[in-house]
């Protein structure tokens, strides 16, 4: 269990995370979620002890990170940034942070078995891809068999088979009673492991809520429906009590509507169909709305409307 | 603190310590450049020593000389220092290493007190070496450690070969990024220090320098021109010392990692 009460974190005038509050809980994992820059990294360094609070803590099983007696044991991470020194290998890597928190030898190997690393154990990490470095990470993480683990975006830079491997380890964890918390700012991925989600936009708490709740809530459904006639066919629906919005392929969007209702009023009133279809909002579509306005770094597609 | 966990960390640095090829480079470069370097001022010494002044020749420090290479070799050991440290911020392996050991003052002791005893021995070894090997060449102006302080000026110089690597390590805790504790230390120690104790105008202030003071252990012959004794110079060097690893603690506990 980790609990963030009010924390903030502030880097000279910008405040990177504002008076977060919520809570992971064990068993299931937590996506967390937010565009570029929303503050999900320095929220984790924060957890972790690396970046002091401005204001507010966090608690891990009650306690701060320094209390902790061997931390490793307690929680796991795998940062953004690479955490590992180029120059030593694997195994040193792991024998060294094993050493420091009373982690038997035994459980080294164990971990370079699970992430797939025994055959270059004995390397030096400079000479490793991207996804090896991912792999180490996770290793490290795994070291002390912590009841709670942090992947800060871990599937970054990992082939289909690897981004695999991570879901369902990040599942079989969870399913273990073990806390798992994930960043990613891909809500597609996020739909495919996480159970909750807590959502950030320029630090600041913006859903913490369970999944199923948030696709039920967001992925809304509206009709699309085009008519040779489009007047008559506004005319209808909105005597219906429906609001059809024009779409430039000269059809109609209707929020709220089903099409089986939709296409009985048009044939009440005799009007001619070329199309109807569901229009299914996407998880995806939903986050941006969600997050728009909170987003950082935004691109501008074209300029026409700034350029005019 | 109980002391199974300070072991447990020491441990831990003493294998982060020698798996990585740089701490047997530099800690290799130190002993091999101050040695030949010593050896090859003192045959140079003998060949040419009939050329020296009758002051010069009254004043002939030869445990001194045979430490010649120290001036060199000691950036070596600054080296060491600071990739010990600078090399953990550097790579990001700091960001594991603060995780696995929250407490940043255990973490400090157990990497400085690893890396030092390290360039303490290394240090004892290099300075009995220029010694015995400096000597050897000397030829009939050699002295031996049975003659008054040379065994202190020996066992000194081993003693400052540690301490200015400890130097180095508390300078880059402070700085962290090692381009910049190389920007400042290695021209400092090979040129400046040298220059504001020799050229008049700063020669008072500039004989406290860390080096310049710390130094003067591995003097057999009083030349007069110091205001302190040996030890007492390198206690000027240890408060140095001190300083320089006080500023890296308080860095180190205020900063993000
Ligand atoms: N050490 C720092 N100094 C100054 N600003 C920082 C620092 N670390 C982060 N920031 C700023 O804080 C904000 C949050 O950054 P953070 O890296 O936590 O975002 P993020 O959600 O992890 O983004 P991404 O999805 O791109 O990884 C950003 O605007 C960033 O520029
Ligand atoms: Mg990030």
């Amino acid at each position: 269990m980790i609990e963030l009460s009010d924390l903030t974190k502030r880097y000279g005038a910008k405040t990177a995370v504002e008076g977060l509050t919520f809570s992971v809980r064990p068993g299931v994992v937590t996506g967390f979620l937010g565009p570029n820059g929303a503050g999900k990294s320095t929220t984790m360094r924060m957890m972790l002890g690396l970046d002091h609070p401005t204001d507010g803590e966090v608690r891990i099983d009650g306690r701060r990170y320094a209390e902790l007696r061997d931390p490793l044991t307690f929680i796991g991470a795998l940062l953004e940034a690479r955490s590992v020194h180029p120059g030593r290998t694997a195994y040193h890597h792991l024998q060294c942070l094993a050493q420091s928190n009373g982690i038997p030898t035994r459980r080294i190997d164990e971990v370079l078995d699970l992430v797939g690393l025994t055959a270059v154990a004995r390397k030096r990490p400079k000479g490793f891809s991207l996804g090896m470095g991912q792999r180490l990470g996770i290793a490290s993480a795994m070291l002390g068999d912590p009841r709670i683990l942090m992947f800060d975006e871990p599937v970054n830079g990992l082939d289909p088979e690897g981004i695999h491997w991570i879901r369902n380890l990040m599942k079989r964890l969870a399913a273990e009673g073990r806390t798992v918390f994930v960043s990613s700012h891909l809500m597609s991925e996020m739909a495919l492991t996480a159970e909750h989600l807590v959502v950030i936009g320029r630090g600041r708490l913006l859903a913490d809520t369970s999944m199923a709740r948030f696709i039920e809530e967001n992925a809304r459904t509206s009709v699309r429906v085009r008519s040779p006639e489009p007047e008559r066919l506004r005319e209808a629906l909105e005597g219906a009590g429906l609001a059809p919005a024009r779409r430039p392929d000269g059809g109609f969007e209707v929020e709220g509507g089903d099409t089986a209702r939709v296409g009985e009023l048009a044939a009440e009133h005799r009007v001619t169909l070329h199309e109807l279809s569901v229009e299914r909002a996407s998880l995806e579509e939903a986050f941006m709305r969600l997050t728009h306005g909170t987003v950082e770094y935004q691109a501008h597609d074209g300029g026409d409307d700034e350029l005019g | 603190m109980s002391w199974d966990e300070t072991r447990r960390v020491l441990l831990s640095e003493w294998t982060k310590i020698r798996s990585v090829r740089s701490t047997v480079w530099t800690l290799a470069a130190a002993l091999v450049v101050t040695v030949a370097l010593g050896m090859l001022i003192c045959l140079l010494v003998r060949n040419t020593f009939n050329e020296l002044s009758p002051h010069e020749r009254m004043t002939f420090d030869p445990t001194l000389t045979s430490f010649a290479g120290t001036s060199l070799g000691q950036l070596a050991m600054i080296a060491f220092g600071i990739l010990v440290v600078a090399g953990e911020y550097s790579t990001g392996m700091i960001r594991a290493s603060l995780s696995a050991v929250p407490r940043r003052g255990l973490l400090m002791f157990a990497k400085v007190a690893v890396a030092t005893a390290l360039a303490l021995a290394v240090g004892m070894v290099t300075s009995f070496l220029a010694f015995v090997l400096g000597q050897a060449l000397l030829g009939d102006h050699r002295t031996n450690l049975g003659e008054p302080n040379v065994l202190r000026a020996v066992f000194g110089g081993g003693l400052y070969m540690g301490l200015i690597a400890l130097f180095a390590m508390g300078v880059a805790w402070m700085l962290r990024s090692p381009m910049l504790s190389f920007g400042v230390l290695i021209p400092f120690f090979f040129m400046i220090s040298g220059i504001l104790a020799n050229v008049s105008a700063t020669q008072k202030l500039g004989r406290y320098l860390p080096d310049q003071a710390g130094s003067w252990i591995m003097s057999v012959v009083n030349t007069g021109d110091r205001p302190y004794g040996p030890w007492a110079g390198l206690g000027i060097m240890v408060l140095w010392v001190a300083a320089a690893l006080l500023g890296g603690y308080l860095v180190l506990r205020r900063r993000d990692a």
